[in-house]
């Protein structure tokens, strides 16, 4: 069975989205590309250097990559419209990851801010994909408005400590008829699995890869931990059982008593 | 509530802190979760505090990792005239110095801006002195406009001003302001600045609430430590700093550690800072605020300045001169307003930094306006 995640209009094979930021050498980007076997690169506009080819991370792409580049350091829907209207003008396709921080302590995405900048982007034809707080009632407000998938954070960005908005998360899985990409605060490849076999759509990791000792090596072992968990999850793992199943059952005098 | 009343409220807080009993428990404490608790940060910045230096060190450096990756961003500061009417006594430009004072004609700004931007950097923080005849709003707003295409983001460190002047500026294509407040102390500020508007300690201190109001996209301040007791200082530019990004939390909010250096008049430290100290108030500043934008300046030498780039430091000036015009036009009869240590290129300090493991940013903004 073909495994695909399709999302405006696009089949991709790979299920990790991989982040530019925090890389110490733009070097190591396509490595980190074909270990991984991500099939599409999100490129802050602020770090795009158009007059310096040397310090242009988009030259540093290999050419089969979707670059869908954010909207950071947006601080609400004009300026994140703005960003991705001159990321589009300058030949960065038409994928955009919609990223509306108005909060510097923690990073948290203002999803107002964010649902407003997407219905604008998506009536002009982009493909949104909006990082958010997994917030239902927003959720299916994205939908609604346009957006190609939605990114719920797992945890606060660059904080690597996993799902701890699990149960948040799950009910997004549920509900919306979208595909759900865990983005931020994935920080270990196993935490990338359990997203999987929760039946999310994909994951898209940064910190985790660029900050660790070895980036390429991180970043294979995203690839082959999200490609697991998709397949533990299609394959349908069984229950997990809270209580063991007594050779005494508590209910057995039923039977007695039929 | 301004950070005037703040102020006053954790001046008599620093008096209860200073009797403090500050065990090693205590600061074990303050490292692992000192986060946005001000009695953390006091506690990093205690005497008591410089035998767990190593212990902070590996905190901050986890901190600075998460939130900003391996990346420094350069910038450098393009000086637009030296006039000034106030009189500092720690500063090379004050108004009773004989120096030759210039200023930058307006194609004179372009070739310094020229100069510059071919260097590669994309980030440009424009100075003056205080002169009200000689870089009035109007001069520094028309040299804006010319810096503008060549950069991603104009950042500037000129006098206070009002909320108007801001927004009229930020139209303009300021990015940022940087504005020091040079000492937290009212009355050691009223000993050291003897004349000129800069005397007004409290429409200072207001600036960069006023940046924010105005919507300023970067706020950068920072104590000049060596002008008083520093421990105090930087407890108190911590607090500063933490107004700030609670009250405009759209903003990007940075602190800059400068130590006071040589300048013409050859006024010495009251309160010397020894290196080792200036990496004690970097790393509880990270601690105590990880997502803070920390700069260091080439007021420090080349080598020192490389050590803390893992430690908590993330943006950093390169290829400096202080001197009016020193980028392209001829002016070597300045010495500046101040000394620096690290004249390198910026070439050579993209290498440098390269070489450690990390990455230079030139541009990390894109002019939307």
């Amino acid at each position: 069975m073909e495994d695909f995640l399709e999302i405006g209009g696009v089949r991709l094979r790979s299920r990790l989205l991989v982040g530019t930021g925090k890389f110490s050498d733009y070097r190591l980007i396509p490595k980190v590309v074909t270990a991984s076997q991500t099939e599409v690169v999100t490129v802050a506009l602020r770090r795009v250097d158009f007059d310096n080819p040397a310090e242009n991370m988009l030259e540093y792409l290999p050419k089969e990559v979707i670059v869908m580049p954010n909207t950071s350091g947006a601080r609400n829907a004009e300026e994140a419209v703005r960003i991705a209207r001159i990321a589009r003008a300058a030949g960065c396709g038409n994928w955009v990851k919609i990223e509306v921080i108005s909060d510097q302590r923690y990073l948290l995405p203002d999803n107002f801010e964010t649902l407003k900048a997407t219905e604008i982007l998506a009536k002009e034809g982009f493909v949104v994909l909006p990082y958010m707080s997994p917030d239902l009632m927003a959720a299916k407000r994205m939908v609604d408005a346009g957006a190609a998938a939605v990114m719920p954070l797992g945890s606060p960005i660059g904080t690597n400590r996993g799902l701890k908005t699990r149960e948040l998360i799950e009910i997004l899985i549920s509900e919306v008829k979208l595909p759900v990409i865990i983005d931020a605060g994935i920080g270990r490849p196993s935490q990338a699995a359990e997203a999987m076999e929760m039946g999310a759509a994909a994951v898209l990791v940064n910190t985790a890869i660029a900050t660790a000792e070895d980036p390429v090596m991180m970043a294979e072992a995203f690839g082959q931990a999200v490609s697991a968990g998709r397949k533990a999850f299609l394959a349908g793992p069984g229950a997990i059982q809270k209580y063991a199943v007594a050779s005494s059952p508590l209910t057995g005098f039923l039977q007695e008593i039929s | 509530m301004s950070f005037y009343h703040e102020l006053s409220m954790y001046q008599r807080e620093v008096a209860r802190l200073q009797q403090l009993e500050i065990t090693e428990a205590r600061i074990r404490q303050a490292i692992d979760s000192g986060s946005y608790h001000p009695e953390d940060y006091w506690v990093l910045l205690s005497p008591e505090a410089d035998d767990y230096l190593e212990t902070m060190a590996w905190k901050a450096r986890e901190l600075t990792l998460q939130h900003f990756g391996k990346t420094v961003q350069l910038f450098t500061p393009l000086y637009l005239s030296n006039y000034c009417i106030n009189r500092c006594i720690y500063c090379g430009y004050n108004a009773g110095h004989g120096i030759t004072r210039r200023k930058l004609t307006f194609s004179e700004v372009e070739q310094e801006g020229r100069a510059i931007a071919a260097t590669g950097l994309k980030h440009i923080l424009i100075l003056t002195g205080e002169s009200p005849k000689h870089s009035p709003v109007d001069y520094i707003k028309r040299c804006v406009t010319i810096l503008r295409p060549y950069f991603s983001s104009v950042s500037m460190e000129v006098y206070p001003l009002s909320v108007e002047d801001y927004r009229e500026l930020i139209e303009a294509g300021i990015d940022g302001v940087t504005l020091f407040q040079e000492v937290y102390d009212e009355m050691v500020y009223g000993q050291l600045h003897l004349a000129g508007p800069k005397r007004d300690f409290r429409f200072r201190l207001e600036a960069p609430e006023r940046v924010g109001k105005a919507g300023g996209r970067t706020i950068g301040i920072g104590a000049l430590l060596g002008l008083h007791d520093w421990r105090v200082e930087a407890f108190l530019t911590g607090m500063h700093a933490n107004y700030l990004q609670q009250n405009f939390p759209g903003a990007e909010v940075s602190v800059s550690l400068p130590r006071l250096c040589p300048e013409v008049g050859g006024f010495q430290p009251i309160s010397p800072v020894s290196e080792r100290q200036l990496v004690q108030i970097l790393l509880a500043l990270r601690i105590f605020l990880p997502r803070v934008g920390i700069t260091i300046s080439t007021r420090e030498r080349q080598g020192f300045r490389e050590h803390l780039i893992g430690l908590g430091v993330t943006k950093m000036s390169a290829g400096v001169s202080t001197a009016v015009g020193g980028h392209a036009v001829h002016s070597e009869d300045d010495p500046g307003q101040f000394q620096i240590s690290d004249r390198r290129s910026v070439a050579e300090i993209y290498r440098v930094i390269s070489e450690l493991g990390y990455k230079p940013i030139f541009k990390d903004w894109h002019d939307v306006g």
